[in-house]
């Protein structure tokens, strides 16, 4: 206690130096400063590391930076680990396991220090819990392996929250991904016997003015599925737009999903196709404030 | 040619596709409906998979006690190690008895066996008695589908078909029509054939006969008509017990068509006074399947075809570009144990997204085993040389942080400026039918170092 409030001193009189030269950098040793006020609060210190897959990072910031917010918003001490690359799944997923290991090693390197690994792709998340077992399983390992979590799932298993206070005033279609979906369990899939439930919807659901439409096929896979959509073109097109025409006719406006890979495939199609459609992460629609 | 060039072709008429897909959906919309009705269904798997699991670790036990039982029985019992053997040895049933005329009732392993042209190059008529398969084999096709096998044609086209081959007239595909002209014409043939052929969904140990499940009652015509029956059955059909049949008849109907049970479960047990029965026990590759760890449970496989029903890249392939006897997500992942070089391709025919392991009511980990075969492919077959050399180069590149980082630069550089026919064209296969994402002017990185310097 004594030592955290010396230690709370010393960091404000480095913030406020920090502030007065107009350069305030929200650097390691204030973040722990932050974390160790909660540590005295909840008598326990949660440290995140954001993990921001590559195609996010590259080609969707506005994703990394939806999740980053709202994770701010709903009081995490969020941290980036510099130097983060991929998880290794496209290497993977196309028998290119042993080729992976470079990066599964960087990632562990990356995140092992953090209590939770957030990201905004089941598909990724997935990636890392199932096959980071080509790895030797040292305690690094098996603590990134067990401590990661997709966005959805932290927010409603570890956060214990639903309703975000967002508002989106539009009728969303909901894709379910796979990987999320029957990997990660985020919800109840339609093959397997047994009650109903639904991580994102539960999110979707609390989000004032959005009405979630409900689809024929509740979750069919859209055919991405990595160096699939190129080697396996025409039928992963096909089944792209399979499950856009299945969105259209429920009167969808903004296609939704935990896994923006499957939506740049759609966003692909729908782009191309000039179908009147948006798409959007599911990040993107919980930090949104719109108005009703 | 490989899957996806198939695959290819299947999709250059979409409307076919289209109305291929809602097929198949359909009966997976059976099955998920009927299982449904069932209290326990997932437990009723957990059963189906263990009781599998048990047989595939004291298989060469149970096997001697079915042999010893069916013997009892008066069954002869033979033992083929390939497709080879178990042809011969059928051919060796039916020069004894002079036969030349065989009726049979559906077996996949005699498709894997590929026993149909080795009997018919001997002069003998196999005629296949289920629908479906005799409608294929009019038109000289191998089955779509191990349940439906039939699937890819539509009632107009059998019209055809049968107007050519049977005799019948123009109907415009009046389904109860040309099932009737089938009836009349299969009749006949069963009425005239020496031998018939089962395949066997389940043999238990402990009563060393065979049950066979069937829709139409062919198996049964057949066999109480002919002076011989032959059994073909892999090493895999055994299961311990008479009663564990109430966890597998259960879900075999129920996974394959939706119906609560087959309308003919047939117990044949013995021979008939004056008749001959006959198993043919039938490795076949199946025994080293079992040796490799990681696939050895694609042998609890019941033949039910769930998986090609729910698989969406079946639903819109069809089972012909598998090019095996077993299509859809089962086999490609029993073809690559079989001959590796021929079927790699088929491992890489999935997005992976779990469906087939979520519907197989023996819960065989099915996509997971098409993730280990990519990577025993990748190792083991050459692989082209531009896929390769990609992978290869991302494996260093991800790796590396500043590397990756210099990369993705340069990448989203060339995306934003370089012009459209230098990114569409034929090497981005990507952008045939989709259009790339809109590059932004900062990654996430940069715009996560702006922020907390101007934070």
């Amino acid at each position: 206690m004594i030592i955290c409030s010396v230690y709370y001193i010393i960091l404000q009189l480095f913030k406020n130096k920090q502030e007065r030269t107009g350069h305030l950098r929200i650097n390691n040793r204030v973040i722990s400063y932050l974390a160790c006020k909660k540590a005295i609060n909840n008598n326990k210190r949660m440290k995140v590391g954001l993990f921001i897959p590559c195609y996010i990072n590259q080609l969707y910031p506005q994703v990394g930076i939806a999740t980053l917010e709202l994770l701010e918003k709903l009081g995490v001490d969020v941290y980036y680990p510099k130097n983060q690359t991929c998880c290794g799944q496209p290497l993977g997923n196309s028998g290119y396991e042993e080729d992976s290991k470079g990066a599964c090693r960087l990632f562990v390197e990356n995140f092992k220090s953090y209590d939770y690994i957030v990201g905004p792709s089941g598909s990724c998340i997935y990636h890392v819990k199932k096959h980071f077992d080509i790895l030797e399983q040292t305690q690094d390992v098996i603590n990134v392996r067990n401590n990661a979590y997709e966005l959805c799932e932290f927010i409603v298993k570890i956060l214990g929250r639903t309703d975000l206070g967002a508002s989106f005033p539009h009728k969303v279609g909901l894709h379910k991904s796979c990987h999320g979906l029957r990997g990660l369990k985020l919800g109840s899939c339609s093959e397997v016997m047994g009650d109903h439930y639904s991580t994102e919807e539960d999110l979707l659901n609390n989000v004032k003015g959005l009405e979630l439409m409900s689809l024929n096929r509740k979750d069919e896979c859209c055919g991405f599925g990595g160096t699939f959509s190129v080697f396996e073109e025409a039928i992963s097109t096909k089944m792209g737009k399979d499950r856009i025409n299945d969105h259209i006719d429920s009167n969808v406006e903004v296609i939704t999903g935990a896994d923006h890979s499957c939506l740049m495939h759609l966003e692909g199609l729908i782009n191309r196709n000039k179908q009147p459609l948006k798409v959007m992460h599911i990040a993107e629609i919980l930090n949104s404030q719109t108005q009703v | 040619m490989n899957h996806a060039k198939k695959a290819e072709i299947f999709n250059k008429d979409e409307a076919k596709v289209n109305w291929h897909d809602k097929a198949l959906w359909y009966v997976r919309e059976k099955r998920d409906n009927s299982a449904h009705k069932v209290q326990g269904w997932e437990y009723l798997r957990e059963l189906g998979s263990a009781i599998k699991a048990n047989v595939l670790s004291n298989l060469d036990e149970y096997l001697i006690q079915f042999e010893t039982n069916a013997q009892k029985n008066g069954i002869k019992v033979h033992w083929a190690s390939n497709a080879e053997e178990h042809n011969n040895i059928i051919n060796s049933i039916l020069e004894k008895h002079n036969a030349k005329k065989v009726v049979k009732s559906k077996s996949m392993l005699t498709e894997e066996c590929h026993l149909n042209p080795f009997l018919e190059k001997k002069g003998i008529e196999v005629i296949d008695t289920d629908l479906g398969e005799r409608i294929v084999q009019l038109a000289k096709e191998p089955p779509s589908h191990i349940v439906l096998p039939a699937i890819h044609k539509k009632k107009e086209e059998v019209d055809v078909l049968f107007q050519e081959h049977l005799g019948t007239k123009p109907s415009q595909g009046n389904p109860e029509y040309l099932v009737s002209e089938a009836r009349k014409h299969l009749r006949n043939k069963f009425l005239n054939a020496d031998v018939a052929i089962t395949g066997v969904n389940f043999a238990p140990a402990d009563t060393g006969g065979v049950v066979v499940c069937t829709n139409e009652g062919n198996a049964d015509m057949g066999v109480h008509l002919a002076k011989v029956h032959i059994a073909c059955m892999g090493i895999e059909k055994i299961i311990p017990k008479e009663k564990h049949l109430g966890v597998f008849l259960r879900l075999l109907a129920r996974s394959a068509t939706g119906q609560p049970i087959t309308t003919y479960s047939s117990h044949f047990n013995k021979p008939d006074e004056g008749k001959e029965m006959h198993i043919v026990i039938v490795d076949n590759g199946r025994t080293e399947q079992l040796g490799r760890e990681d696939f050895r449970a694609s042998l609890h496989c019941i033949r039910c075809g769930a998986c090609m029903n729910t698989c969406p890249i079946y639903r819109r392939s069809g089972g012909h570009s598998y090019d095996y006897a077993i299509p859809g997500p089962i086999g490609s992942i029993l073809s690559p144990g079989k001959d590796l070089k021929k079927h790699s391709s088929l491992p890489f025919a999935s997005t992976l997204c779990g469906s087939c392991s979520n519907v197989c009511p023996v819960k065989i980990n099915i996509h997971e085993q098409l993730y280990k075969w990519r990577q025993v492919i990748v190792k083991e077959q050459k692989q082209p040389i531009v896929k390769k050399s990609v992978l290869k180069i991302a494996g260093v590149v991800l790796s590396k942080p500043k590397l990756y980082g210099f990369a993705g630069k340069s990448a989203r550089f060339v995306l934003k400026h370089a012009p459209r026919f230098m990114i569409y064209n034929k090497l981005n296969a990507w952008g045939k039918a989709r259009d790339l994402p809109e590059v932004k002017n900062e990654n996430f990185d940069e715009w996560y170092k702006k922020r907390n310097k101007n934070g």
